[in-house]
């Protein structure tokens, strides 16, 4: 759709601007870190080395290669450092946490999608409402909920349904109920989206043909509505592998999770070169996804046209 | 879709949305309590809302957070509406699968990430760290959220009114402020809203990259909360969802009255 008659040097701004801002706070920052990621801890402002000295011509070079090490991936990959258990668990979290969304918001997608159609957008603007509030804010509210002397435990107490409160609060269950709660308009829009757009004379035919309900479902409705099971999912698990601010807040002190181990590296063992790599190993684990998502997104705006 | 909705339908709209709803409402309800145990009821009080105004630090925070959020919208959406028209108008450039790679990555990268990375580029070119890096940082993320918003609406946008204007010797500046730009201006409303909650959300991103002085409100949010729940934070808490509410609302009734009288007058038009 490139406009002939826009060229010039109008177009160049528009592009080069974004693009030299992406380039410079966007990719460079990962070709720090990447860089940091092989130095050494040194005690010092910044807390690293080496730096390459171009001064110093080829010799500089030359000093800078030979001064890189593989030590800070060595130490993240060594099991005793509790680094590839809290990969291996974030992975798992997420996984689970975006089956959970999958279950708990395909009905209310699919409920929104059959609504009347002056209701929808009402129910659109009630679905997009919570993610405008701090997501912060959200996970805050939890902790009152489920506190052992929270409202859930106080109603449940109330109600006679338990003698003793439930411990939930700073359990990995508490970490699954946020991320479900945070995530949960990310998953319904794009399954919304994909429902909406369905064609209703499929399942009408598949009905007059004497096909059940339920097969209907499985045969028709949910291979048609995969794009969006497909961007709900990528949209709620790539972001929820690095969550740090959930498992921080509601899970315990056993929950192992990445985005809190490189937070804690950083912050309190002041390591910046350890994390570094925790950021590069966790960035290799989350490219594939990252651009299997990044493909859906590109089909989806071209389909649009 | 087939229209009309069964029990199932209506029950799980209905769980999903007291499930969405039902912890931000008791949030708010127990900011109004009177007593300071938060989990107790001692009837209705406004009283935390009034300690909050002699809370300083929080106010300074406040102040610190709205100012990253204005400055960093406005950037975020000039240069996020330039990178949508990128994408959907200029067809192929040098380096198109890139640029649309980081309009699109940041959209799902993990925040520590992001984080860690723009404040190691901060500590590498020497930048004092404060309120300014803040803004940097949330200008990068949030742009590309602006880009998205704009695109979607760009790419179902009939370009003859453009090319006709061209055609007609319009300089394609004056094209873009008097076509392009009337017609999208929802999609560039909406986006710099998202920006400016984006913005005033964030609390990883800022805390990498903020220095002495430049605390934010989530930041002050966050280290209160770790010490458990108080009825003084519900009630900051409390304000913001109710800014954020009535923004979005107001935002929605005032898309949603220009589309009708665009509607309204391309009838008249068609009609004249």
């Amino acid at each position: 759709m490139a406009l002939a008659s826009e060229k010039g040097w109008g177009r160049a701004v528009v592009v080069a601007l974004p693009y030299l801002w992406l380039l410079a706070l966007f990719l460079a920052p990962f070709l720090i870190v990447f860089k940091i990621s092989l130095s050494q801890d040194v005690v010092a402002q910044p807390p690293y080395a080496p730096l390459l000295d171009l001064s110093a011509g080829w010799q500089g070079i030359t000093d800078f290669l030979s001064q890189l090490s593989f030590a800070n991936y060595w130490y993240v990959l060594d099991f005793s450092n509790e680094f590839l258990q809290a990969y291996g668990s974030s992975l798992i979290i997420a996984a689970i946490s975006t089956l959970l969304l999958l279950a708990a918001g395909y009905p209310i997608a699919y409920g929104m999608a059959r609504a009347p159609r002056s209701l929808q957008p009402t129910l659109l603007m009630l679905v997009i409402l919570p993610f405008w509030t701090s997501f912060l804010i959200r996970v805050y509210a939890w902790i009152g909920i489920l506190s052992p002397e929270g409202l859930l435990n106080q109603a449940l107490m109330g109600l006679g349904v338990i003698d003793s409160p439930l411990e939930i609060l700073n359990t990995d269950l508490a970490v699954y109920i946020g991320i479900v709660y945070s995530y949960l308009p990310f998953m319904v829009l794009p399954l919304y989206s994909a429902l909406e757009k369905m064609d209703m004379t499929l399942l009408e035919a598949a009905e007059d043909l004497g096909c059940p309900p339920w097969k209907a479902f499985w045969t028709i409705t949910f291979p048609l509505s995969l794009p969006g099971v497909a961007a709900g999912a990528l949209l709620c698990f790539i972001p929820a592998v690095g969550e740090f601010v959930i498992p921080d807040l509601l899970g315990g002190s056993d929950t192992l999770m990445i985005g809190k181990s490189l937070w804690t590296e950083f912050t309190v063992n002041r390591s910046w070169t350890v994390s570094s790599a925790v950021a590069v190993l966790l960035l290799l684990v989350l490219v594939v996804p990252i651009v299997i998502y990044q493909n859906i997104q590109q089909r989806e705006l071209e389909a649009g046209r | 879709m087939r229209r009309g909705l069964t029990w199932f339908n209506v029950s799980s709209i209905a769980l999903g949305f007291a499930f969405l709803y039902i912890p931000i409402l008791l949030l708010v309800i127990y900011s109004f309590n009177d007593s300071r145990l938060v989990t107790v009821w001692g009837g209705f009080s406004t009283r935390w809302y009034w300690a909050l105004l002699e809370n300083e630090q929080l106010l300074d925070a406040a102040w610190v957070t709205l100012r990253v959020a204005f400055v960093s919208a406005c950037v975020a959406t000039v240069l996020g509406t330039m990178a949508a028209l990128a994408l959907t108008r200029y067809g192929r450039f040098f380096g198109r699968t890139l640029f649309s790679g980081m309009i699109y990555a940041p959209l799902v990268m993990p925040e520590v990430i992001t984080g860690l990375s723009l404040l190691l580029l901060f500590v590498a070119v020497d930048f004092d760290r404060g309120f300014w890096t803040v803004t940097l940082a949330h200008i990068t993320f949030t742009m590309c959220f602006v880009a998205v918003v704009v695109q979607s609406r760009l790419v179902t946008f009939d370009t003859t009114l453009v090319e006709a204007a061209l055609d007609l010797g319009s300089p394609p500046l004056k094209t873009f402020f008097t076509i392009t730009l009337p017609l999208i201006l929802p999609a560039v409303i909406s986006g710099f809203m998202l920006a400016f909650t984006l913005s005033l959300d964030d609390l990883v991103i800022a805390s990498f990259t903020t220095g002495p002085g430049a605390t934010t409100l989530p930041m002050r949010i966050y280290s209160q909360v770790r010490l458990g729940v108080t009825p003084e934070i519900n009630a900051v808490c409390t304000i913001l969802i109710a800014i954020v509410t009535v923004v979005v609302i107001a935002a929605s009734i005032v898309t949603k009255r220009a589309e009708s009288q665009r509607q309204a007058e391309e009838r008249a038009a068609m009609k004249g």
